[in-house]
């Protein structure tokens, strides 16, 4: 099978479906002559051409909107934001307008787009380029959002979100573009929607999605070489959540550890452990745990931001902990 | 440039009194929205268009199959020029189930795609860069369409409006931009938000054409839009239009307007197109008090009747709530 990066997996997505429906175009900054900010979209212009890669001026909410108002007239948009901290002054568009209209428009309007780009810390770029954004996406009704980690994922259900017919945020990240993996020849679609287990186990559950996703399966390594069997779930798509995936796994392991790359107060952490404790409360052992960033902005200096963010060796110790494990 | 609208002839008797009747319709609709909500039958916010009326009949008259408005939360004159049903216009008022959009959008969401009406927008400036999209769209899919987009002067001082126009003029897109400065952002006049008088002097580092006119009469101000609608179809030249008007009323329901002088108000009521309108049914026509009131009386009795249609329909069900968040709530 063939390995790919996750920027490939995501081009091939992306020229998949241009191939596929005339009226998807990508739209951002650097998309086109420069092949992509962290060159995901590199070579599509060449063979799309300048109509359908569309490079734009630093005008995150001008072109957001564009999108959004292109997506009404029966275009299907991929929206690149270089990283998500931009889509910042774009929120507007995104919060008011591609969440709303359809039901403002009482179903009139369809709004069939994808915003995409990293999402959360990447390496010393300090507080304004190092946030993670999936609580505010999660937090309001009106559009999907998923978060991929791996080659397979990433392809797979950008696919299937050019393919949706509601606004997508899908959350990629930085760190992550050269990560390898096994991408299988010829088109298939993962449904937006279903979480994935990317390690099976019986002892302890360890819910997961995007950057936190290698931590934590290093993590569940340590775990193992101490004798605990823990289960790693990916939720991939945070808004709507797998509910059935995260309580069929709490349900037979009986304890359940969160580990992500997010700050800890409200968002889907919060909302995952909200969940297990009224749906799985009699099934628990323990009471659930949260390893993610601290609560705090982030520093550019190597030290404080290695501080703010999980390590394996703390997610680690979270499911020691909920194990009663004795370190 | 040559228009749609045969400008060298000058309007004959019915024309008049066929955009005298379109303006009055919105204003009688204004007016008995008004009453039902100081009656109670309409909350929340409620942006009346009386004033403004020429601009949308004008812009109705204009637009060709295919062409779209876009707009600001003051859209019921848009709403009724364009053709949408006054009932389902003042039960969408009254929150009722038969409203334009089934309740859900109230005063300040108008939607009727099949109108070309596609959207008021109610966060300012939000929409520019949403109508260069469907203009953007229409390059994309050789449609011909032109977009149509309204924004007040208040707007003007807003990063969106200027991304979107900025977008719009690099690309060449088939829009629009129309500046409704009716003079007042809310209570703010227009020389306490900006240091320029004329607002289109932004048009030339957006490569816009521009132009801008003092809305009296009906009849120019169509012939001239229609130039820059042509414009854009054709050379997909985008546009930047400033149009000096006046609202009779408050920015809202709520607002009394005592920012501003009687003076000032009674100054623009001899501008009003539609009392010009009248003007020149009764001075080069011929019509007097009763024509005038048979036409009237016809315009009552239709804007009455979508508020006795808003009054009998029922609200929406309760299970509405749940619909259109996302395609698969249907």
């Amino acid at each position: 099978m063939p390995i790919l990066q996750i920027r490939e997996a995501l081009r091939e997505a992306i020229d998949e479906e241009m191939e596929r429906d005339d009226r998807v175009f990508v739209m951002g900054e650097e998309v086109g002559y420069y092949n992509g900010a962290y060159k995901v979209t590199q070579g599509l212009l060449e063979k799309y051409g300048e109509q359908r890669v569309v490079d734009t001026p630093i005008a995150e909410a001008g072109f957001a909107g564009v999108g959004v108002g292109a997506a009404m007239a029966g275009l299907r948009p991929i929206i690149e934001f270089m990283t998500f901290n931009f889509s910042a002054v774009a929120f507007d568009q995104i919060l008011n307008n591609a969440a709303k209209l359809r039901h403002l428009s009482g179903g009139q309007f369809t709004i069939p787009m994808v915003f995409r780009g990293p999402n959360a810390a990447a390496h010393m770029l300090s507080s304004t380029h190092s946030q993670a954004f999936e609580s505010f996406y999660c937090g309001f009704p009106g559009v999907k959002v998923v978060s991929v980690a791996t080659p397979y994922d990433a392809k797979g259900l950008l696919k299937s979100a050019i393919r949706d017919d509601n606004p997508i945020i899908f959350f990629e990240s930085e760190v992550m573009y050269g990560v390898k993996g096994e991408v299988p020849e010829g088109e298939y679609l993962i449904p937006i929607g279903q979480a994935d287990i990317k390690r099976p186990g019986s002892q302890v559950t360890v819910i997961t999605w995007g950057q936190g996703v290698p931590i934590t399966l290093e993590a569940a390594k340590m775990a193992e070489e101490s004798g605990i069997d823990c289960e790693v779930i990916d939720l991939l798509t945070l808004r709507p959540l797998d509910r059935d995936a995260i309580l069929q796994s709490v349900k037979k392991t009986n304890r359940a550890v969160l580990a992500y790359h997010g700050w800890p107060y409200g968002g889907t952490g919060a909302e995952v452990a909200d969940l297990i404790a009224r749906e799985a409360f009699y099934d628990l052992d323990a009471p659930v745990e949260r390893v993610c960033y601290e609560d705090i902005n982030f520093s550019y200096a190597e030290n404080l931001e290695e501080l703010a963010i999980p390590s394996p060796k703390q997610i680690f110790d979270a499911i020691a902990k909920v194990a009663y494990h004795s370190l | 440039m040559t228009s749609t609208i045969p400008s060298t002839q000058a309007p004959d008797k019915d024309e008049v009194a066929r955009v005298f009747k379109e303006m009055l319709r919105i204003r009688r609709f204004e007016e008995l929205a008004s009453r039902a909500y100081t009656q109670g039958k309409i909350s929340g916010f409620l942006h009346l268009y009386i004033g403004q009326e020429a601009i949308a009949v004008a812009t109705a008259d204009l637009m060709k199959d295919g062409d779209r408005v876009v707009t600001t939360y003051r859209d019921h004159g848009f709403a009724i020029s364009l053709g949408c049903d006054p009932g389902a216009c003042m039960a969408e008022l009254f929150g009722k189930k038969d409203g334009l959009v089934g309740g859900v959008g109230g005063s300040m969401h108008f939607f009727d795609k099949d109108k070309g009406l596609w959207g008021g927008y109610a966060i300012v400036g939000g929409h520019l860069p949403v109508a260069a999209g469907h203009a953007f769209a229409s390059k994309y899919l050789k449609d011909d369409a032109v977009t149509l987009c309204f924004l007040g002067e208040g707007a003007m001082h807003i990063g969106a409006t200027h991304e979107g126009m900025h977008l719009a003029g690099l690309w060449k897109l088939p829009v629009v931009f129309v500046i409704e400065n009716n003079q007042y952002a809310m209570g703010t006049p227009l020389k306490r938000q900006t240091l320029v008088d004329d607002l289109t002097v932004r048009a030339p580092a957006y490569r816009m054409t521009s132009d801008r006119w003092e809305v009296n009469d009906i009849f120019e101000t169509r012939r001239r839009l229609a130039e820059a609608v042509e414009r854009a179809r054709k050379d997909h030249q985008p546009a930047l239009i400033e149009l000096l008007t006046y609202r009779f009323r408050g920015h809202s329901m709520s607002d009394p307007a005592k920012y501003r002088t009687k003076d000032e108000v009674e100054g623009w009521r001899k501008k009003d197109p539609l009392y010009r309108a009248e003007q020149r049914l009764r001075d080069d026509h011929g019509f007097d008090d009763e024509a005038i009131e048979s036409i009237d009386d016809a315009v009552v009795d239709e804007m009455q009747a979508a508020v006795d249609f808003a009054d009998a329909s029922p609200q929406p069900d309760p299970e509405h709530r749940f619909r259109h968040h996302l395609v698969e709530d249907v």
